[in-house]
């Protein structure tokens, strides 16, 4: 059964790949499986990673990019994430509304993705959510994501190329930006630069960047360029395409793609090892202990550190 | 009411009609009892409403009319979702629609219809007791 299934996902099939990724989110062994089996046909999709506040434009410029690069004749998929209610455990995933014009190109594969219980960042699933579309034969796989807690910093380590979307009304929030996205974006974009203030923000930017000189950190030595776009009117959108492009020309050229798909992988592995090692731990878990050291806590008779370290030293070996 | 178990739902609206007030209470509802729903806003075609179905997964399309074309849409969308092995999903409807054609979306397909009045708990009620989640992981009838 795996293997047809792989067969038919390389072969571009929609509801196999669509169902494969119900699957993975739900975290089914058997899709589990498949996914490890599929990793082997991954590894050729561009990954561009689109993050910044909700109401940027985000899923607007995806929209118009999946334009731009169907007009390259790329095929073109796209993760959608979006939050779900910590209240009820639902979500409107709405980030497709502004995409629907591309939806019968059989060339074009969306899928919305509710973040769950994801405690950081961008956990598993869409990950392999970026595998299956990889898989399925995409050139690029376009990633959006809600700008906010640790997501932002993932989709920036998981992409090739990672844009920062901003606007006019947010000059006060560059000083605010987290630390680490000024060094982690590779192109910033002012979306709605047909609102007032576009300028200003490109010029704020451009001087924080200067400001802050040659991070040690960074990546490469390259100055993102700061662009403007109006996603609506699709305008300064073909001029952000071809920036990506640039910049993965950039990374081939300077031998850092090698070095990028190490860092990523380095990622992927570490989440994998993280999520298997809670598994095992969860597994082996001395419930009745763990219990009454959360008594022993609630009393203040025993600090979190010790009795973590008790129940590590029961584990069990089976 | 709290769903017990999580459902992808699409709620579409189909054709030119622009009343979206009810589509989008519908959206909250599901949402507000544990689901996930994917709304695309108004003026889909079937073809969108299909593929859309198809690429998200989801276990329920609710489709929503109030212009009166609702016998054409609704049934153009289950005709497109045969067409693609994509019947297995549930397709439910609302909005505008007299008895006589109620009966006529059901013979076409359309398991239940639900007309203006109906409270939130009948739709869910209907839908836990009549949607189950795709068994995940397996293979998509076809
Ligand atoms: C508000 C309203 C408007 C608003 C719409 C605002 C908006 N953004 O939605 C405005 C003023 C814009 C408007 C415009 C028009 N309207 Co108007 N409008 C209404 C009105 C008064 C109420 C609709 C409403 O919002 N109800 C509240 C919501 C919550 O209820 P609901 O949509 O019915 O949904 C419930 C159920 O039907 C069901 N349901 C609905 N969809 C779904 C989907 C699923 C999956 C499920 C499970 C359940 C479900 O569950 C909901 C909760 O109980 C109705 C009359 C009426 N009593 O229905 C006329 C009505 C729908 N409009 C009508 C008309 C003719 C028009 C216009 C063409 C008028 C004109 N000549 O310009 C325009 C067309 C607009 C357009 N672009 O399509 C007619 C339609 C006639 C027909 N079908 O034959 C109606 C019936 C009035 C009438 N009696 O003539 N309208
Ligand atoms: N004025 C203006 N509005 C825009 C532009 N791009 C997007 N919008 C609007 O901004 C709103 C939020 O867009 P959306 O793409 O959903 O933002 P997201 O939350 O970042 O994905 C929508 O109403 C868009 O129509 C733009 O270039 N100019
Ligand atoms: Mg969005």
């Amino acid at each position: 059964m795996t293997t047809e299934t792989i067969d038919r996902i390389i072969s571009g099939d929609v509801r196999s790949a669509a169902r494969l990724m119900r699957g993975i989110e739900e975290d089914t062994p058997d899709a589990l499986k498949t996914l490890e089996t599929l990793y082997r046909h991954t590894g050729r999709a561009y990954i561009v990673g689109i993050t910044g506040a909700p109401g940027g434009g985000k899923s607007t410029l995806v929209d118009a990019l999946i334009g731009a690069f169907r007009r390259r004749e790329m095929k073109v998929g796209v993760v959608a994430i979006d939050p779900t209610s910590p209240l009820t455990g639902g979500a409107i995933l709405g980030d497709r509304v502004r995409m629907q014009q591309h939806c019968t190109d059989p060339a074009v594969f969306i899928r919305s993705v509710a973040t769950r219980g994801w405690l950081g960042g961008l956990a598993r699933a869409a990950v392999g959510m970026m595998h299956v579309m990889d898989a399925m034969g995409k050139d690029v796989v376009l990633v959006e994501t809600v700008g906010i807690g640790q997501q932002e910093v993932d989709v920036t380590r998981l992409a090739h190329t990672s844009l920062y979307v901003l606007t006019p009304g947010s000059g006060d929030s560059i000083q605010m930006m987290k630390a680490g996205i000024l060094e982690m974006a590779d192109i910033f974009v002012i979306n709605k630069a047909d609102q007032e203030g576009a300028y200003r923000v490109k010029m704020e930017l451009e001087a924080m960047m200067a400001m802050q000189g040659e991070h040690p950190e960074a990546h490469e030595q390259r100055q993102p360029p700061v662009l403007l776009t109006e996603a609506v009117y699709g305008k300064g959108v073909d001029d952000l395409c071809q920036e990506i492009l640039k910049h993965r020309d950039y990374l081939l050229s300077y031998g850092l793609m090698q070095k990028r798909e190490h860092e990523r992988v380095r990622l992927e592995l570490a989440e994998a090892l993280e999520a298997a090692l809670k598994a095992l731990i969860d597994s082996r878990t001395d419930h009745e202990l763990y219990e009454s050291l959360v008594d022993d806590l609630v009393q203040r008779r025993i600090g979190p550190q010790s009795a973590a370290s008790q129940l590590i030293g029961r584990l069990s070996r089976t | 009411m709290r769903a017990e178990k999580k459902l992808r739902v699409l709620v579409a609206k189909p054709g030119l009609d622009g009343h979206d007030r009810g589509v989008k209470v519908i959206a909250r509802g599901f949402r507000d009892a544990g689901h996930e729903v994917i709304y695309t806003g108004v003026h889909q075609t079937p073809e969108q409403i299909v593929s859309t179905a198809i690429q998200e997964d989801v276990d329920l399309v609710g489709l929503s009319c109030l212009s009166g074309a609702h016998l054409f849409l609704f049934s153009e969308v289950l005709r497109q979702l045969r067409e693609q092995g994509a019947d297995d999903i549930t397709v439910i409807g609302g909005g505008i629609i007299p008895d006589e054609d109620v009966l006529r979306l059901k013979d076409a397909g359309i398991r239940e219809v639900f007309l203006p009045g109906t409270s939130l708990d009948e739709i869910l009620k209907w839908t836990e007791e009549n949607v189950c989640p795709a068994s995940s992981g397996q293979e998509p009838a076809r």
